[in-house]
């Protein structure tokens, strides 16, 4: 069999980065995958010139996808990405800017940027993986690990309480907020696509299978049957509004969260600030 | 093609599933068995039960006749190791 | 010919308008006394001339931010003081390894810690060699007046662009806050120096191909070349690596860029060093202390001299021993603990006795506090 890819199908294969070794490091099954596949298919549908998009991501197992993708990409430091990306989206306006990121990277070490980068409304998205886990060292806890779940930082269950990064956005200023599972693939596609259109600061919290460590330690079985629990516990956010706390306990609220379409997006701001501070000096 | 595990019939239905007439053209999907780890998604997922598993737990088309080509297997496989010959 | 402009400025001032004139566009920054007009001034002056400038919620995003304009080709620059810099150091590491040019200026204060925010300190001389973890070569300049600050920022500048490597500014407190007047160079007068970029098609170009210079040609995002940047040790194609040689060739490559090239770094002001049986050496504010002390001393006959170190970082070693070849005590004045001394230590031969003069209270070394010094060594 060779390795060389026939155009058939997919073009998601022409984004495939050339002189990358395939395939990728993600254990069998992982939804980073899917993830992935859902960006490219999306950026190729929206006709984007991949000339001028750029992919920044920090450090854990989702933040290794750049690597694989045929954008300029930035793989940068723990927690990061986003000021790295703020730079780059500051400096080239015109570029479009997405961040690859996971659930420790951008709610633990990288919590305080992620917070002002949904604050700013600077117009970067956000592809937030989530896998309530740590990947990449093994399995420990995480800002999402739910509370008595288990991994090998909480070998007798989770004390600690867990985060809502949809919330967290919507609260700190996001203007596009939207959660979709690896199972539900056609939503989380166009969902990307909507959040990569959107003019603002953009979430796409995509709810993942880590069944390496997460599936493993908490008995959620492999790939297959972590996929099929996202299908009986996702719940639309229309159905959502009608159900009670109670009802929604251990579902995963799914569909766009939040849209606001009113509030200015950063680097316009700067653009008029601009032509203020230059008449000033004339 | 792979060597197949014995096929399980009461899982195949009788007629074919298909609009697609995959009896003169190549198999409904090409999998890059050098890309696949054996995750076992698209044999799960599949709604029509085309594949089986071979010896290495990776996919075969073991009923090619019920591929309606609905996408479910390549956008999920998370190695992009299945394409479709018709789409 | 015109006569140049004059202005006056405050140092922190200065290393602004040096900035600007070396072809700073992005400033990313947080507050952080006594660094904290090198950010009002950019978010003042950047935007007139099409520049931006953006408050950061911390160092640690300042400096992502700084590289990331910088993967863009924009020159950019960040400023802060000792909490600030160690915070950086994660990502100047980053700047390093996937050798992007920056400027990171350090304005130093007493320390450890929050320390003296109000108070003169050079105690991060060393910080700026080793302050982040791993091998590394680094660039570090330290201006001793405030028209040193203008001039040593464009070369602060110069050397980014030219090595493609961070490249720290060591201004201490007292330069930062004195005002004086700067003479402000036409456009063109100085010579400005930006990176090397691609001549090859996208399809050839190899990102940290390994050239005559060990300087790889660098384009900007948005520029046709879609290539990977990592902070894990790649191989030239920048695709992260375990292989033994790739990763002796990565680290060899940032050791030799600045190891062979040296003499394009170095930065040295001699004075009166061609008959003296001491040197003074120092940096930074204590300079001019020096200066001062060395012609008062010339004036009652002592032979004495002084150099000052405008590049830290590399450390000219080779430089200083011709120097002192025929000095017999060279004291090294500065505003810390004993940071430089070890390096003079180690470039001279033990013959000559290397004798500190330290201060570490807040307070300025005076021209006074160096001839008491004197004249004990004498």
């Amino acid at each position: 069999m060779t390795t060389v890819v026939k155009q058939k199908s997919d073009v998601m294969l022409n984004y495939l980065r050339p002189k990358m070794k395939f395939p990728s490091v993600w254990c069998p099954g992982c939804g980073n995958g899917i993830v992935m596949g859902a960006f490219i298919r999306a950026i190729n549908k929206l006709g984007y010139d991949r000339n001028n998009m750029a992919v920044v991501s920090g450090i854990g197992c989702t933040s290794r996808m750049p690597a694989y993708m045929d954008f300029s990409s930035l793989h940068t430091t723990h927690g990061r990405a986003l000021p790295y990306a703020t730079g780059v989206k500051f400096a080239r306006p015109d570029m479009k800017v997405a961040v690859i990121t996971g659930d420790g990277d951008a709610l633990a070490i990288g919590g305080n940027h992620f917070i002002h980068a949904c604050r700013r409304n600077i117009d970067i998205t956000a592809v937030l993986i989530n896998n309530y886990i740590y990947g990449m060292t093994g399995g420990q806890g995480s800002p999402t690990t739910p509370s008595g779940a288990f991994s090998t930082t909480t070998p007798y269950g989770n004390v600690e309480k867990h985060f809502d990064a949809c919330n967290l956005a919507i609260g700190a200023g996001a203007t596009f907020v939207g959660r979709a599972t690896v199972y539900h693939y056609p939503q989380l596609e166009k969902m990307i696509m909507q959040a990569m259109e959107h003019k603002g600061f953009s979430l796409v919290e995509v709810v993942s299978n880590c069944h390496t460590y997460f599936g493993r330690l908490n008995r959620r079985g492999d790939a297959s049957a972590m996929l099929k629990e996202f299908k009986e516990n996702a719940v639309n956010i229309t159905k959502a509004k009608t159900m009670t706390p109670e009802e929604l306990e251990n579902k995963y609220v799914i569909g766009t969260l939040y849209v606001n379409d009113d509030k200015t997006e950063f680097c316009d701001e700067y653009h008029k600030l601009m032509d203020v501070a230059q008449k000033r000096k004339k | 093609m792979t060597e197949t595990n014995q096929i399980d019939e009461s899982r195949s239905r009788s007629k074919p599933q298909s609009k697609y007439d995959y009896s003169k053209g190549p198999l409904p999907l090409e999998i890059n068995l050098e890309w696949c780890k054996a995750c076992g998604l698209c044999i799960t997922l599949c709604p029509k039960q085309v594949f089986e598993t071979d010896r290495n737990a990776k996919p075969v088309q073991a009923r090619p006749e019920n591929c309606t080509q609905c996408t479910i297997c390549w956008v999920h496989c998370p190695d992009f190791a299945i394409t479709s010959n018709y789409k | 010919m015109a006569k140049n402009k004059r202005k006056l400025l405050q140092g922190n001032g200065a290393c602004v308008q040096g900035a600007i004139y070396a072809g700073l566009r992005f400033f990313a920054g947080y507050p952080i006394t006594p660094s904290t007009e090198i950010a009002e001034n950019c978010a003042r002056f950047l935007p007139q001339v099409g520049g931006r400038f953006i408050q950061m919620e911390d160092e640690l995003g300042s400096m992502a931010a700084i590289i990331g304009a910088s993967v863009t080709g924009m020159k950019s620059m960040t400023a802060t003081s000792g909490p600030g810099y160690s915070l950086m150091q994660e990502n100047i590491g980053y700047a390093y390894m996937t050798e992007i040019p920056c400027v990171v200026v350090n304005v130093q204060r007493g320390g450890p810690s929050t320390g003296l925010p109000t108070k003169v300190s050079q105690s991060d001389t060393m910080q700026a060699r080793w302050g982040t973890h791993g091998d590394y070569n680094a660039i570090a300049v330290a201006p001793s007046t405030v028209a040193d600050t203008f001039t040593e920022t464009i070369r602060a500048f110069n050397l980014a662009e030219r090595f493609r490597t961070p490249v720290t500014i060591l201004l201490d407190e007292v330069i930062a806050h004195m005002r004086a007047i700067v003479p402000i160079p036409e456009e063109g007068e100085y010579e400005i120096v930006n990176r090397v970029k691609p001549t090859k098609p996208p399809e050839e170009y190899i990102p940290y191909e390994i050239t005559e210079n060990f300087v790889s040609p660098m384009p900007g995002y948005g520029e046709g070349y879609r290539y990977h940047i990592t902070g894990l040790t790649h191989n030239t194609l920048g695709f992260s690596t375990n292989e033994p040689e790739e990763i002796v060739v990565k680290l060899d490559k940032l050791k030799n860029k600045i190891d062979k090239f040296q003499d394009e770094i170095m930065k040295l002001r001699v004075n009166n060093m061609d008959d003296a049986e001491v040197a003074f050496v120092s940096y930074g504010s204590v300079s001019r202390a020096a200066l001062q002390a060395v012609s008062l001393a010339r004036s009652v006959g002592v032979k004495v001299g002084t150099i000052q170190l405008y590049t830290i970082w590399p450390f000219p070693y080779d430089k200083l021993r011709e120097i002192c070849s025929r000095c017999q005590k060279v004291i090294v004045a500065e505003l810390n603990m004993g940071q430089i001394i070890h390096e003079v230590r180690r470039a001279l031969p033990e013959d000559i006795e290397v004798l500190p003069l330290q201060r570490y209270d807040g307070e300025i070394l005076t021209p006074t506090q160096l001839l008491e010094k004197l004249e004990e060594v004498l």
